[in-house]
C-alpha cells in the first residue's frame, strides 16, 4: 500500500509499505477514504515531538471503510463506512470508565502522561496513522462509528479530531452567558473554538492570529472581532484595552508548540526544540485573562519544560483547563448542531491533495501558502 | 468599568447576538456540554473486557518504567534500530518521564535517526531526495513566489533556516577536520 513516510524534519515522502495486520483480536485494518493534515502534525513534521521514528506514517484524522476485522469485534463488520476519533482507547481502564478517553492508560506503552494516537511519534504509542491506503484501528468496538446516513464524509473527516477538539476547548473555557472569550490562532481548532463559544451564551468572542486570511475566516466563519498581533508592539496591551482594562474573562490557546511572536521564544521552541513547545501563546492567554478568569489550553505541546508564567497564573487566581479532546463524547451533540445548521465543518476545508502529492502538501499547509487553512488527504487505494 | 463593580458592556445585547449568529446560547447551560462533569463514572464505551486482552510482544518493546508492565496493546510502527534505537533504549530503560533526560536523549536520538536513514538510503535503490522531500515543489502552483513576499507563516525566520539546516553539517564538517588534522599530526611526529 502507499503510504506517508517521515524522513526527518521538514522531509516526508510517500513509500510502499505492507498492508496493516490484525495484531490484537479487537484490531480492525480500515481501507482510509479522507484523511486530513491537522496543525499539530506540523509539529511533527518540525521536529518538536520526541521520538518520532524515520519510517512512521502521521495522521490522526481519518475515515474509512472496514476491510478486515479481528476475532472479538463484535460492533463492526467488512465495508461499513466508519469515522475514527483520534484518540486511541481501550474503554474498560480507570480512566476510560470515567469518559476520559484521551486519557487511557492501556495503549500507550511509551508513556503515562498522554494516551494513544494515530501517527502521532512514540510518546502517543507508536501507532502508524491515516495518511495511508490502509490503517489498524485498535480496540474497533471501542473507538469507530458508523458514518451516518446523512452526513457528508468530509464533515466526518473534520468531526475526527478538529472540531471536537475546538468545541471542547470552548468547553473547558467554563463559558457563561455574555463572556469575554479571546481566543489565540485562527486555525481550523481555533476557528471551530470560536463558533462554539457563541454556541455557549458568549457576549464577545475575539480571535488573534498573524495571518491576515485566516483573521478574514474568523470574522466571516465564525463572526469574531479580530487581532492581528503582528501590527501591535503588544497584544496583550491592546487586549487590555478592548476589555476596558479588565481582560478577557475566557482565553483559549489554540496555537500551542510553535506559537510566533517572540523571537527568542520560538528559537529556542520550534528551532532548536529545547522547551516542550514555545509558551508565547499560553503566556499572552495567562496574560490576557482577566484576574479569576479561565485559560483553556487545545494547543498541542511536547512533553519537555516550557518556559511558562506560572506565578502570574497564580497571582492571578487563574484556572487553567487542559486536556486531549475526548472525541467521541463530542459526537452525539455536535451530530445536532450539524443537523440544525449551526456548524458546517467542511467549510474549512481549502485544500484536497492526492496522498502521492502529501509532501507538497504539508509544505504548503506549513508556510501557510495559497490561503491553506485545512487541507484533506485523499488515499487512491479502490 | 475595572474600577468599579461594573463588568464593561457587551459591544452588542444578547438579543442582537442571538439574531446574528446561528445557534447562539443553545449550549449556554453546562448541562448540554457533552464533557461536563468532566468525570462520569460508568460512563459506556462499548468495551467487553474487563482488562483486555494482551497483544504478543512479537520483539522486545520498550516502554516507560512508569508502567508496571507493558501495556495490552501498543504500537508496532517503527521498531527500534541502530544507534538511535540504542539511545532510545537507554532512555527508555533508565529515566522516567519526569527527567529531562529522558526526552533529551530522546529528541536527540531522533536527530541521530535522521541522519542514520539518510545515509542508509544512500545504500538502496530509493536514496532521500532532499529537495522533493520537503514539498518545495508546491510553490509556484500555490503562490509560493508571490508569498515570499507577503504573507507566509515561515517568512520571519527564513533567514535562520539556512544556519539552522547547516549549521550541524558545518559543525560536523569542522569537527571532522579538526580531528583528521590531530590525526595527520601525531602520525608525521610518530615518523619523525
Amino acid at each position: 500500500m502507499k503510504a506517508m513516510v517521515y524522513r526527518g524534519p521538514y522531509k516526508i515522502r510517500v513509500e510502499e509499505k505492507d498492508i496493516p495486520t490484525i495484531e490484537h483480536p479487537n484490531d480492525a485494518i480500515i481501507r482510509v477514504t479522507q484523511a486530513a493534515i491537522c496543525g499539530s502534525d506540523l509539529h511533527l513534521y518540525h521536529g518538536m515531538i520526541p521520538d518520532t521514528r524515520v519510517g512512521t506514517t502521521f495522521g490522526h484524522e481519518f475515515v474509512g471503510v472496514v476491510h478486515e476485522v479481528g476475532s472479538s469485534v463484535e460492533k463492526l463488520k467488512v465495508g461499513d463506512r466508519v469515522m475514527v476519533p483520534f484518540n486511541i482507547y481501550c474503554g474498560s481502564c480507570f480512566f476510560c470508565s470515567r469518559g476520559l478517553f484521551s486519557n487511557c492508560h492501556n495503549v500507550n506503552a511509551n508513556a503515562t502522561a498522554v494516551g494513544g494516537i494515530y501517527g502521532y511519534s512514540h510518546t502517543a504509542g507508536g501507532y502508524d496513522g491515516g495518511q495511508s491506503e490502509f490503517v489498524r484501528v485498535p480496540f474497533a468496538d471501542v473507538g469507530p462509528s458508523l458514518i451516518p446516513e446523512w452526513m457528508d464524509e468530509e464533515d466526518a473527516v473534520m468531526l475526527t479530531d478538529a472540531l471536537p477538539t475546538g468545541y471542547f476547548g470552548a468547553q473547558l473555557g467554563d463559558i457563561s452567558q455574555g463572556d469575554t472569550v479571546v481566543v489565540f490562532g485562527a486555525g481550523p481548532v481555533g476557528l471551530f473554538a470560536a463558533k462554539s463559544a457563541w454556541l455557549m451564551g458568549a457576549g464577545r468572542v475575539i480571535v488573534v492570529d498573524q495571518l491576515e486570511y485566516r483573521l478574514e475566516k474568523a470574522r466571516t466563519f465564525a463572526h469574531a472581532e479580530t487581532y492581528n498581533f503582528a501590527e501591535y508592539k503588544d497584544i496583550v496591551v491592546e487586549l487590555k484595552k478592548a476589555t476596558g482594562y479588565l481582560g478577557a474573562d475566557v482565553v483559549i490557546d489554540a496555537v500551542g508548540a510553535e506559537a510566533d511572536g517572540n523571537f527568542l521564544q520560538h528559537v529556542t521552541a520550534a528551532k532548536l526544540k529545547l522547551q516542550g513547545g514555545s509558551p508565547i501563546a499560553l503566556n499572552w492567554a495567562i496574560d490576557a485573562a482577566r484576574k479569576g478568569g479561565t485559560v483553556s489550553v487545545v494547543g498541542a505541546y511536547g512533553p519537555i519544560f516550557s518556559a511558562v508564567k506560572f506565578g502570574d497564573a497564580v497571582n492571578k487566581g487563574l484556572t487553567i483547563r487542559t486536556n486531549q479532546c475526548p472525541v467521541k463524547r463530542q459526537w452525539p451533540r455536535l451530530f445536532e448542531h450539524i443537523q440544525n445548521g449551526y456548524l458546517k465543518p467542511s467549510d474549512l476545508v481549502t485544500h484536497r491533495i492526492p496522498l502521492e502529492h502529501i509532501a507538497e502538501g504539508y509544505h504548503i499547509f506549513s508556510a501557510k501558502l495559497d490561503g491553506c487553512i485545512k487541507p484533506l488527504v485523499v488515499p487512491t487505494a479502490g | 468599568m475595572t474600577y468599579t463593580a461594573n463588568k464593561p458592556a457587551l459591544p452588542e445585547t444578547i438579543d442582537q447576538l442571538r439574531a446574528r449568529i446561528p445557534g447562539w446560547g443553545v449550549d449556554s447551560d453546562p448541562k448540554d456540554r457533552p464533557s461536563v462533569p468532566r468525570e462520569q463514572p460508568g460512563i459506556e464505551t462499548g468495551a467487553h473486557w474487563d482488562f483486555p486482552e494482551r497483544q504478543p510482544e512479537k520483539q522486545p518493546r520498550e516502554r516507560s518504567i512508569e508502567h508496571e508492565f507493558l501495556t495490552p496493546v501498543f504500537g508496532t510502527s517503527v521498531p527500534l534500530k541502530g544507534l538511535s534505537g540504542a539511545m532510545r533504549k537507554y532512555a527508555y530503560k533508565t529515566y522516567s518521564e519526569a527527567r529531562a533526560a529522558h526526552w533529551l536523549i530522546l529528541v536527540a536520538a531522533d536527530r541521530v535517526d535522521a541522519w542514520e536513514s539518510h545515509l542508509a538510503s544512500l545504500a538502496t535503490a530509493r536514496p532521500d531526495n532532499p529537495l522533493t522531500e520537503t514539498g518545495v515543489r508546491s510553490e509556484i502552483p500555490a503562490h509560493g513566489l508571490r508569498s515570499r513576499r507577503g504573507s507566509r507563516a515561515d517568512k520571519n525566520h527564513q533567514w535562520m533556516d539556512p544556519v539552522l539546516v547547516a549549521g550541524p553539517w558545518l559543525l560536523a564538517g569542522g569537527a571532522v577536520a579538526v580531528g583528521l588534522k590531530a590525526l595527520m599530526s601525531r602520525w608525521s611526529k610518530g615518523r619523525s
